[in-house]
Parts: C-alpha cells; sequence; structure tokens
C-alpha cells in the first residue's frame, strides 16, 4: 500500500503560436470558450436592468438609457452574436461526443458553419425581434 | 495509514477527482439550454425598449418569468462550471482556487438577483391588478 504522493501536475502548454499556426479547429474552438465565458457579460447588464427595473423609476432609467442606447444595442447584438455561435458549436460537441464528424474536413466545415450560421441566426432573430 | 488498495483508490476518480461528473454535468446542462435558450431570446429581447411598468408586467406572466428563472438556473452553473474549466487550464494554486471561488459566487449572486427581481414583478404585478379591481 504505497502512501499517496502530492504530484506537482504541469499546466498544458498554450500550443496556438508559438507552436501550431491558427487554424479552422483550433480557431473555432477557443471561440467556444470566449463567446462562453463572455457571456457572463450579458447575463451581468441582463440582471441589472432586471433587478433597475424593481426598483426606482430614476434609477430604472438609467440603467434602462445603457440597455436601449446604441451602446446597448450593439451590445447585446454582440451578446446575441455569442449565444448563438456557442449554441451551435455546443452542438458540435454533442455532436463529436457520439463520435462523428471528428473527420479534420468534417470539423473545419463545421467550424464555418458555426460562423457563418451564427452570423445568420443573428441577423434573423434581429429581424423578429424588430417585427414582434 | 489507510487501509485502502491502490487500485481502490484510483478506481473511478481520475486526476479530477470526480471522474466525468463535471463533463457529464456540463453535456446534461448544454441539453436542457439548447431547448431554452432560443425561446428566452426572444421571451427577453422583445421585452427591451418598453416603459418600466410594461417590463414588469411582461416578466411577471408566468411564461417569462419560468422561462428567465431557468435559463438563469441553469445557465449560471453552466457558466461557472465552464468557466472553472478556463481557470483549471491557465492558473494553478492559490491563484485558481480564488478565481474558481469568484466565478461561483458571481454566478451565484446573479441567479439570486435575477430571482429576487422576477419575484418581486410577480408581486407589483399582482398588487397592481387588485388596485385596479
Amino acid at each position: 500500500m504505497a502512501e499517496t504522493k502530492r504530484v506537482e501536475r504541469p499546466l498544458s502548454p498554450f500550443m496556438i503560436g508559438p507552436y501550431y499556426r491558427p487554424q479552422m479547429t483550433s480557431m473555432s474552438s477557443i471561440l467556444t470558450r470566449i463567446t462562453g465565458n463572455a457571456l457572463i457579460a450579458g447575463f451581468f447588464l441582463g440582471a441589472w436592468w432586471l433587478i433597475a427595473a424593481v426598483s426606482s423609476p430614476g434609477y430604472f432609467a438609467v440603467v434602462d438609457w445603457i440597455v436601449t442606447s446604441w451602446i446597448g444595442w450593439l451590445f447585446f447584438t454582440a451578446m446575441l452574436w455569442s449565444i448563438w455561435y456557442h449554441y451551435l458549436t455546443g452542438l458540435r460537441h454533442l455532436l463529436w461526443d457520439t463520435g462523428k464528424g471528428l473527420e479534420i474536413e468534417t470539423a473545419e466545415k463545421l467550424g464555418w458553419g458555426a460562423l457563418i450560421g451564427a452570423t445568420g441566426l443573428t441577423l434573423v432573430s434581429l429581424i423578429i425581434l424588430w417585427i414582434i | 495509514m489507510r487501509y485502502l488498495t491502490d487500485r481502490k483508490r484510483a478506481v473511478g476518480k481520475g486526476a479530477s477527482g470526480s471522474g466525468t461528473e463535471h463533463f457529464w454535468w456540463m453535456t446534461m446542462s448544454s441539453v436542457a439550454l439548447a431547448f431554452l435558450v432560443p425561446v428566452f431570446i426572444f421571451t427577453f429581447g422583445s421585452a427591451i425598449g418598453g416603459t418600466q411598468e410594461e417590463v414588469v408586467a411582461h416578466f411577471a406572466r408566468p411564461f417569462p418569468a419560468i422561462l428567465t428563472g431557468l435559463v438563469t438556473l441553469v445557465g449560471m452553473r453552466h457558466f461557472a462550471k465552464g468557466a472553472q474549466v478556463m481557470l483549471e487550464d491557465y492558473t494553478a494554486g492559490s491563484l485558481r482556487k480564488g478565481l474558481v471561488i469568484f466565478v461561483y459566487s458571481l454566478s451565484y449572486m446573479i441567479t439570486a438577483i435575477v430571482l429576487y427581481a422576477l419575484g418581486k414583478m410577480v408581486f407589483i404585478d399582482t398588487a397592481a391588478q387588485m388596485l385596479n379591481q
């Protein structure tokens, strides 16, 4: 029976740049992480806006101005693109989990699909939101 | 000295200490969010631009209130556990622990704020309806 020994585990090296040139597979993967984590900013402003709606009218006016101004519009449009991109690459992960679509050519196509698809879905969402 | 064989101590744990539990939780919550998020985008987005009364009345309705609550609950846990993986990739030691605690706290805080806001919206809307009668 061996005693448990603490192992100093190394961090995995950051491969993109010094070791690997940027490719569709690596770029679409890191963008999944970036968009997923960036979405906290959208939730932060969204939660702030909701709590402001149950506060004084003056306080709501301030937060609502940020949300409805062109800055807010640009911000939420970026969040919309992020959520759709993260959504599509999330579906890609679910596909990969089944062992399908892992060939480099297919993975690259799925990366382009996520980029173009997210842009398309963002535009469609904006149009629908503008109508309703 | 622990009366466990090396094998017994290792089985099902791996480097994470919890096997594939984290991965499996992210998979499950991603499936849930795949159904919730498309509807939420339009439920939330269509409320932007309204007056304060309109925003309160919008989220006080059962469907937007329950959906917003669900997306926040599942989404913020999904975020916290996802951000944890990122932090575990790029940081180590006390910094990693501190940042993971920060991310967990932030997502629980946002969850609590949204649930409080939704609850108060339902309360305000109900009170307004009673006054109108």
